[in-house]
C-alpha cells in the first residue's frame, strides 16, 4: 500500500477529530455540569500530559525532575512562559553536565 | 486583518514554535532511521500536527499494518483533542465563524490549545492565526531539518530543548492553580491518576494516548460533580 494512503489516512482521522467538536459544538452549552467540566479540562489534560511524563523525557530521571522542580518554583513566582520554558531546559542541560562530569551519566 | 492581534498571537506562539522545532527534529531524524524520507516525514509533519500520533502514525506505517489500525490508533492516541477543539469552541464563542474554525481545528495542539485558553482577552480570528503560525513553521521545518541532518545533534540537547515543552505545561498550570483551589484540585486529581497509569501494574499497560484521555476526564468530571464552577468565575475563565 502507498505510503500517502496512510499519511491521507493519519491526517483525516486527526483533523476530523479536531474539526467536528469546532464546529458542530457551536452554541453554549447549558449545562452547568458540563461546563463545568470543559472548565477543567485543560488543567487536568495539561498535568496529566506533564507528570510523570516529563521524569523519563531526559537522560536521566534526576535532569527531568530537576526540570519539574525549576518549572514550578519560577511558575510559581509569575516567571513568563519563555523564562520557565528556558530555565527548565537550561536545569537539564546543567544536571547532566554535572551527571557527566562526576561520572553517574555515561 | 487585525494585523495587531496577529503580532500577539506570533509571539505568543514562539516559544511553542521554537519546542515544537526540537521535538520534530527528533521526529524527522527516527524517520529517515526508519526508512522514510526525509521529504515523506516532512509531509507528515505538515499534514498531522501532533507529536504523539507521529510516532505511533509511524510504527504503523513501518509496520506496513492495515488502515483500520492506523484510524484507531489515531483515534485513541488523538482523542483528547475531541475535548481540547469542544473546550475551546466554547472559549471562543459564537463569533467566530466557520470557514476560520475549519482552519484553526487544523492546528489545535496541546500547546496552542493552552496558550488560546489562557488569553486573558476574548480570542479572534487573526489572534488564532498567528497564535499558529511558528508552531507550524518550526513543526515542519524541524521535521525537514532532522530528517536531512539525522541524528547530529547530541541526544541530551534534543532532549533539553523537549523539556521545554513541559516548562510551558507547567507556566500555564500553577499560577492560576496558586491562586483557585478547585483548579488546584483537578491538578493534584490528574497528577494522581497519570502516575496511576505511569506505575501502577495493569493501569500502566494502557496506551500513554488513551490513559492521557481516562485521567482528563476522570479528574475533571470528579470536579465537576463536587465544586462545580461558579457563574462569575466561569465569565472569566
Amino acid at each position: 500500500m502507498s505510503i500517502y494512503v496512510y499519511i491521507f489516512t493519519m491526517a483525516l482521522t486527526t483533523y476530523l477529530i479536531r474539526v467536528l467538536p469546532l464546529t458542530i459544538f457551536r452554541k453554549p452549552i447549558r449545562s452547568r455540569f458540563l461546563r463545568s467540566f470543559l472548565h477543567y479540562v485543560p488543567y487536568a489534560c495539561l498535568t496529566a500530559m506533564t507528570f510523570p511524563a516529563i521524569l523519563s523525557s531526559t537522560a536521566s530521571i534526576l535532569s527531568g525532575a530537576a526540570a519539574l522542580i525549576v518549572a514550578i518554583i519560577l511558575a510559581y513566582r509569575g516567571k513568563s512562559l519563555i523564562v520557565v520554558a528556558l530555565s527548565s531546559s537550561a536545569a537539564v542541560l546543567i544536571v547532566e553536565c554535572v551527571l557527566k562530569l562526576t561520572g553517574v551519566l555515561a | 486583518m487585525n494585523f495587531r492581534e496577529y503580532r500577539t498571537g506570533v509571539s505568543r506562539g514562539l516559544p511553542v514554535g521554537m519546542g515544537y522545532f526540537s521535538v520534530s527534529f527528533g521526529f524527522g531524524a527516527m524517520a529517515v532511521s526508519q526508512g522514510i524520507s526525509a521529504w515523506t516525514a516532512t509531509l507528515i509533519s505538515l499534514t498531522n500536527v501532533t507529536s504523539a500520533g507521529l510516532v505511533a502514525g509511524l510504527t504503523v506505517i513501518v509496520a506496513a499494518a492495515t488502515l483500520w489500525e492506523m484510524i484507531l490508533t489515531q483515534l485513541i492516541i488523538n482523542s483528547r483533542y475531541a475535548l481540547m477543539s469542544l473546550a475551546l469552541s466554547q472559549r471562543m464563542g459564537e463569533k467566530i465563524g466557520f470557514l476560520p474554525r475549519l482552519l484553526i481545528a487544523f492546528f489545535n495542539t496541546d500547546e496552542i490549545f493552552a496558550l488560546a485558553m489562557a488569553r486573558v482577552e476574548p480570542l479572534t480570528v487573526p489572534f488564532m492565526l498567528g497564535l499558529g503560525t511558528l508552531p507550524i513553521v518550526g513543526w515542519t521545518l524541524g521535521t525537514l531539518c532532522g530528517g536531512l541532518a539525522g541524528s547530529v545533534l547530541p541526544a541530551s540537547i534534543q532532549a533539553a530543548l523537549g523539556v521545554m515543552l513541559y516548562g510551558m505545561f507547567i507556566a500555564i498550570v500553577v499560577p492560576p492553580a496558586k491562586t483557585d483551589k478547585k483548579i488546584l484540585a483537578a491538578v493534584i486529581l490528574a497528577l494522581c491518576f497519570s502516575s496511576a497509569f505511569t506505575w501502577v501494574p495493569v493501569l500502566k499497560t494502557v496506551s500513554a494516548g488513551l490513559a492521557i484521555v481516562i485521567c482528563t476526564v476522570a479528574a475533571a468530571g470528579i470536579c465537576a460533580a463536587l465544586l462545580p464552577i461558579e457563574e462569575e468565575a466561569e465569565a472569566a475563565a
